[in-house]
């Protein structure tokens, strides 16, 4: 296949719709704001305008590939599609019941995520079937079509079909979704079987409904935009972004929508493993800090962490347990409620507190002067010195110190009785520790070690934090790549096509039936293969495939590869080794009288996509020198330091320079703390290195 | 002038407390992915803390359940009076399960850890979770002392200068009906100590420390005066109340007197009923663990939980009574009682803070632990399994349905269930009705079905069931919760608390006590009484009786 010479990104988040043009070695890029009452208008305004900036047409484009939060808003704001869900008799509420766990001990008032289908729309049926595959109950079919008339009734619009183990034996659902689509044949049907085929019978239900909730929405949205991109002139294919990393097509896209959910994030963690490769990093951390959140996620080996589930429209952001829990395929990452427009206050315990809580662009931070009056940390990054008040969002909006710093000191600095800047250095340390801290307890899950990383540094706010989140986590490379404002949308065109399968089928290492194991493994592989091939021409594919195994009685599993071809029982006593390898690193011991089990097994099958581009190490050829200045608190040093000014574009590569200083660009700042060193690459990424063992933050 | 170095203190002390606080959530997270034993890995029940040299709990993880967190708080200081200071060693792990210094019954092992820097300890590291099965009766409330419950390890070392004592590890598998699991979590128990040892020696070294005092003293007196001033906003009086429980035997009255006077509130249990002769009772250390917790839910929930802010508060009860049983009375389902007391605090301070408290929740967590019928020759199988009931509703809102209150657990899935015994279940749903009625109406129970899938029987122990008899009562003019029950499927009634048979062919049905309802049920909206009939959370018949006055 002729590698495409012209490809577009278009990557929708909350406020801004960013948009990435590729054509040959040329980026142009481009930021609008959210249509959000027709998104696909931002889209098309977007596309068009880009292809002007470059002289291009909709003809030359060979593909455009889209990611967009619409999904997941419709999920928080419970805009999606009046969905039912048929279920097994006597389990009714399985999906409002959840965890039926507190998520906060103490506070009587919390509530949980009220369920995406209502009791009055969740219908039972006669049918069973055990543990192990046995019919205990046979699908009443007649049941099946009377639940259906109530639903017509109800104007239902999709309909999810739950019932138990049928994650390993799907018939029932199968039969019940063959008489529910028969009678309406206009509604969504999704099966638990087929969205989430795994065990846990909430997680699954919960997963399936979700993705019928949002499917109506999605398909119409994305039949909508496709017609108006013809419309424009594209014959190029449209890939849609998936939370997992990978691009699928129209279809799977409006057949699996659930996929979708949170897709700009991961489009992040592609653009940093896509310039680790390059750059030779083995370890890279992704740090993309916007105005609302701040998500972290670890790559290895140019491999994003990944995760088989995640927790959607949470009711208390930060809150594990407070969200609609969603099994699919995602890339791993720790999200908290850490941006420039979290707000800062104090406890009972008169300890500052930042977040979880955004001002969000209305009313904004304080320095806005937009009517905010609680402080944020943008404000304290502006009272800091970190902000060229003239030269915010590209001078578009005109920060005001004098309120920043008046309602620091009242909110903070009065009853701790703190002066000057120090407010403001408060608000700055303890949202650097929250990051830290949720990167190290990330990290620490996964069984890594946070400070063997080199930090990627991405987002508005990013850059302001980077290095002195770096100190705390011990680390001393910060790479902030060029167009870190659109990082995301430039992950987009560096994504394979990709599609993973997940089966839970738990065996005992031990007693495995090979022959029905590697049967059930060659089908997903060609289920999954099917659905890449599909979206490609004939690219090499690559299959991928692991198992998630733990000690017998354990309730949480290690991801174990395997290897692409049939099992033997010499691959068995390899997989115990490679497990019991890992779980010394992680945990600190093995339990060897104890059976392994293994417990779900997954395949994906992706394109293999072009070899990143070899960035050389970083050669310091001449340092630079700046006039300006600016008294900057440095965080590490513990005091204001003045700091040299530099802009971006002043610099060339092989350009260094010696810290404090700050180096200005329209859409971000990077500061660079004292006993740090910047220097831009051939890759025109600034690379920042502490000098070992100085700073505050040394971590072992 | 502020001086230089003032500020930077003030945020670094500030910096190292939010640390700290989550060095134990990564101790906790180490703990919860290891665990072996369902009741842990999938329901939760364990907990992590930290503690300065004099054995003050300065910190708990989030991830946890009450029962364990606030008797730990004490648990360290017990292994100290054993064991001092200078005879500790860097590797050493300390271990028990004694119920009265421990966490309230032998299921629960505290494993405690000494943090060093250099030859000093600095710290220590505390976690607990309950180990499924320790010999004994197993999880019944059957037994008439503590002799017959288990194997109690005092206070000894599980690891010398980094050696196992694998002498006690043998003690403890062979007195197990299931010695991986048991020593897996012990193992898990070791490791996650480790874990936040590992993470704290790097704090102390990025913040230059040789000891926590200054840190330590920090975190106390901030707790300490936000509990105060807590507690200050409390009317100043004296507020009795009393709670009848089904017991075992015979029915437990429940009696307090909440006193508080300025900055201090003292809860006394005088008058409660003996201890049973069945292991219902709470130990000392899980009844004032519930009752600190029911305070703080309503007073001072933002107040970190340690010892600062557990030291405002003293609860006193009668030695030999239910909520201060001496060894060697049985204390295996302690929750029965312990879980009941955030209500009976709720009970008191609605005298003085009517606006803020809640009716009262199914409270004890039905723990259905079933198994196989020894006798019979059947697959061996040995299950726990959690039944949650209502919580109670309070101003302003309706109760959670069936959620644990105020345990900290969680349910674990039916499919997990089955797949790790031959039990099926035919009916695990909301009980319309249960909730009781009023403006705010009461959390909603379930009802629960269980048969074995082959031809035989199995035991069902009911030693935590309560409230059959006596329901969670309504708040402020709201109507009771609906009362639990139990029976088989064919139709016989069963008590709570002793051990059952259900028959081959017969399936085991319960049915959850809901929460009590908050003011007065005329009082309801209309629309909130036809959103009730929609979901058929209430029946017809059910909002009639309650809301229309028929």
């Amino acid at each position: 296949m002729v590698k495409p010479t012209c490809r577009i990104a278009v990557d929708i988040g909350g406020t801004f719709t960013d948009v990435v043009l590729w054509c040959g070695t040329r980026q142009t890029t481009l930021k609008i704001l959210t249509t959000a009452d027709a998104p696909e208008r931002g889209v098309i305004d977007g596309v068009r305008q880009v292809l002007d900036e470059a002289g291009r047409s909709a003809a030359e484009v060979q593909l455009l590939i889209h990611g967009t939060t619409l999904a997941t808003n419709a999920l928080i704001e419970r805009k999606g599609a009046k969905t039912a869900l048929l279920t097994s008799q006597g389990f009714r509420d399985i999906l409002e019941m959840g965890y039926e766990k507190r998520f906060a001990h103490y506070d009587l008032n919390a509530t949980r995520a009220a369920p995406l289908v209502p009791r009055s729309l969740r219908f039972t049926v006669p049918e069973r079937v055990a543990a192990d595959g046995r019919t205990v109950t046979p699908l009443d079919e007649q049941a099946v079509r009377s639940a259906v008339d109530e639903m017509v009734q109800a104007g239902v619009q999709a309909v999810a079909v739950g019932f138990l183990h049928a994650f390993a034996h799907p018939a029932h659902e199968q039969a019940a979704g063959a008489v529910i689509s028969d009678r309406l044949p206009d509604a969504t049907v999704c099966l638990s079987s087929d969205v989430c085929p795994e065990m846990r019978e909430y997680e699954r239900f919960s997963t399936t409904c979700a993705n019928a909730y949002v499917r109506p929405l999605m398909s119409g949205y994305l039949s909508r935009l496709q017609a108006l991109l013809k419309g424009e002139g594209f014959e190029c294919p449209l890939y849609l972004m998936m939370s997992s990393g990978g691009l699928t097509t129209i279809d799977q896209a409006i057949r699996y929508p659930v996929r979708l959910i949170e897709s700009g994030p991961a489009g992040g963690a592609i653009m940093t493993a896509e310039l680790a490769v390059g750059r030779g990093m083995n370890k890279a951390l992704a740090f993309d800090m916007g105005g609302t959140t701040a998500k972290i996620c670890l790559i290895d080996d140019g491999e994003p962490d990944r995760s088989p589930a995640f927790e959607v429209a949470r009711v208390y952001r930060d809150m594990k347990g407070s969200g609609l829990p969603v099994r699919i395929p995602v890339i791993d990452m720790v999200e908290i409620g850490a941006g420039g427009g979290s707000i800062a206050r104090l406890d009972a315990m008169k300890r500052i507190s930042v977040g979880p809580d955004s001002a969000g662009s209305t009313p904004g931070p304080v320095a806005y002067g937009l009517g905010g009056t609680a402080p944020t940390v943008t404000d304290a990054d502006l009272v800091l010195g970190k902000l060229n008040p003239d030269r915010f969002a590209g001078g578009r909006i005109a920060l005001d110190a004098d309120s920043a710093k008046g309602s620091l000191r009242q909110v903070i600095g009065e009853p701790l009785d703190l002066s000057d800047h120090w407010p403001a250095a408060g608000v700055s340390e303890i949202v650097e520790e929250n990051m830290a801290n949720a990167a190290r307890v990330h990290a620490v899950e996964r069984g890594k070690t946070v400070s063997d990383y080199t930090m990627v540094a991405f987002g508005g706010a990013a850059p302001l934090h980077a290095a002195r989140l770096a100190e705390k986590l011990g680390m001393h490379r910060v790479v902030v790549p060029p167009g870190a404002g659109v990082g995301s949308a430039i992950g987009f065109l560096q994504a394979p096509v990709a599609f993973q399968v997940v089966r839970s089928l738990r065996l005992v290492l031990d007693g495995v039936d090979l022959e029905a194991l590697n049967a059930m493994l060659a089908q997903m592989s060609d289920e999954v293969s099917g659905v890449v091939a599909a979206a490609t021409d004939d690219e090499e594919l690559l299959e991928h495939r692991q198992v998630e195994l733990r000690y017998l009685g354990q309730g949480h599993e290690l991801a174990i590869p395997l290897p692409a071809h049939a099992l033997d029982p010499s691959s068995l006593n390899d997989l115990r080794a490679s497990f019991e390898a890992v779980y010394q690193r992680v945990y600190g011991l093995i339990m060897s009288d104890s059976p392994v089990e293994c417990v779900s097994w997954s395949v994906t099958c992706a394109t293999r996509t072009a070899p990143a581009e070899r960035i050389d190490p970083p050669r310091r050829q001449r340092q630079v020198q700046s006039e300006r200045l600016r008294p900057i608190y440095d965080a590490g040093a513990g005091t204001m330091v003045e700091a040299v000014l530099f802009g971006l574009d002043e610099l060339a590569a092989g350009d260094w320079l010696q810290g404090p200083a700050l180096v200005e660009e329209d859409e971000t700042a990077t500061f660079i703390p004292s006993y740090w060193t910047a220097v831009l690459d051939d890759g025109q990424a600034l690379v920042l290195e502490r000098r070992p063992a100085h700073g505050r933050g040394e971590t072992l | 002038m502020t001086p230089q170095g003032l500020p930077r203190s003030t945020i670094d002390s500030q910096v190292m407390w939010a640390r700290l606080i989550s060095v134990v959530e990564e101790q906790a997270q180490a703990l919860l992915r290891t665990a072996f034993g369902s009741v842990v890995r999938e329901a939760g029940d364990l907990s992590a803390g930290v503690y300065n040299v004099q054995g003050e709990m300065l910190a708990q993880a989030v991830t946890g359940t009450p029962g364990h967190v606030n008797t730990m708080a004490m648990a360290v200081s017990h292994f100290l009076e054993r064991f001092p200071l200078r005879s500790m060693k860097p590797g050493d792990v300390f271990v028990t399960n004694d119920p009265w210094m421990g966490t309230g019954h032998l299921f629960d092992y505290v494993m405690v850890t000494p943090a060093f820097r250099g030859d000093q300890v600095v710290a220590f590291f505390a976690s607990t979770c309950h180990v499924t099965d320790v010999g004994g009766r197993g999880f019944t409330a059957d037994a008439n002392s503590i002799y017959e419950e288990g194997v109690l390890i005092p206070h000894m070392r599980i690891r010398s200068q980094d050696v196992v004592n694998d002498e006690l590890l043998a003690i403890i598998a062979g007195n197990s009906r299931n010695p991986i699991e048991v020593i897996g979590d012990i193992r898990s128990l070791i490791s996650c100590n480790d874990a936040g040892i590992k993470r704290f020696d790097g704090m102390m070294l990025e913040f230059g420390l040789e000891n926590l005092d200054s840190l330590s003293a920090h975190i106390l007196e901030s707790s300490t005066c936000a509990m105060q001033d807590a507690i200050r906003a409390v009317p100043d009086g004296i507020y009795a109340t009393q709670m009848t429980l089904d017991g075992y035997e015979t029915p437990i009255t429940l009696k307090a007197r909440l006193t508080v006077d300025g900055e201090r509130a003292v809860l006394d249990y005088h008058g409660s009923s003996g201890a049973s002769r069945y292991g219902i009772n709470s130990p000392k250390c899980y009844t004032d663990a519930y009752s600190a917790f029911g305070l703080k839910c309503i007073v001072a929930p933002d107040v970190p939980n340690n010892a600062g802010s557990l030291a405002c508060f003293e609860v006193q009860a009668e030695p030999g009574s239910c909520v201060d049983p001496r060894h060697p009375a049985p204390v295996t389902a302690r929750h029965v009682i312990g879980q009941m007391l955030p209500d009976i605090v709720f009970g008191c301070l609605a005298q003085a803070l009517p606006a803020k408290v809640p009716a009262e929740s199914a409270g004890s967590i039905w723990v259905l632990a079933m198994s196989d019928l020894a006798a019979s020759g059947a697959p061996r199988f040995n299950v726990m399994n959690v039944g949650l009931g209502g919580v109670g509703a309070g101003p302003g809102r309706d109760g959670l349905s069936t959620t644990a209150f105020p345990s900290g657990v969680g349910t674990i899935p039916v499919e997990v269930t089955e797949t790790e015994s031959p039990l099926i279940f035919h009916r695990k749903e909301l009980l319309p009705d249960s909730g009781g009625p009023g403006t705010q109406r009461g959390g909603l129970s379930q009802i629960i079905e269980v048969g074995h899938t082959g031809s035989e029987g199995f035991a069902v122990s009911a030693a935590t069931w309560d409230r059959l008899v006596y329901p969670a009562r309504g708040r402020a003019g709201g109507s009771d919760g609906q009362s639990g029950a139990a029976y088989l499927g064919s139709g016989t009634r069963l008590e709570g608390k002793q051990t059952h048979r259900v028959p081959a062919g017969d399936t085991l049905v319960v049915e959850l006590p809901g929460g009590g309802g908050f003011g007065d049920p005329k009082e309801r909206t209309p629309e909130e009484i036809e959103a009730d009939l929609e979901a058929g959370y209430v029946t017809a018949a059910g909002a009639e009786k309650a809301y229309r006055g028929a």
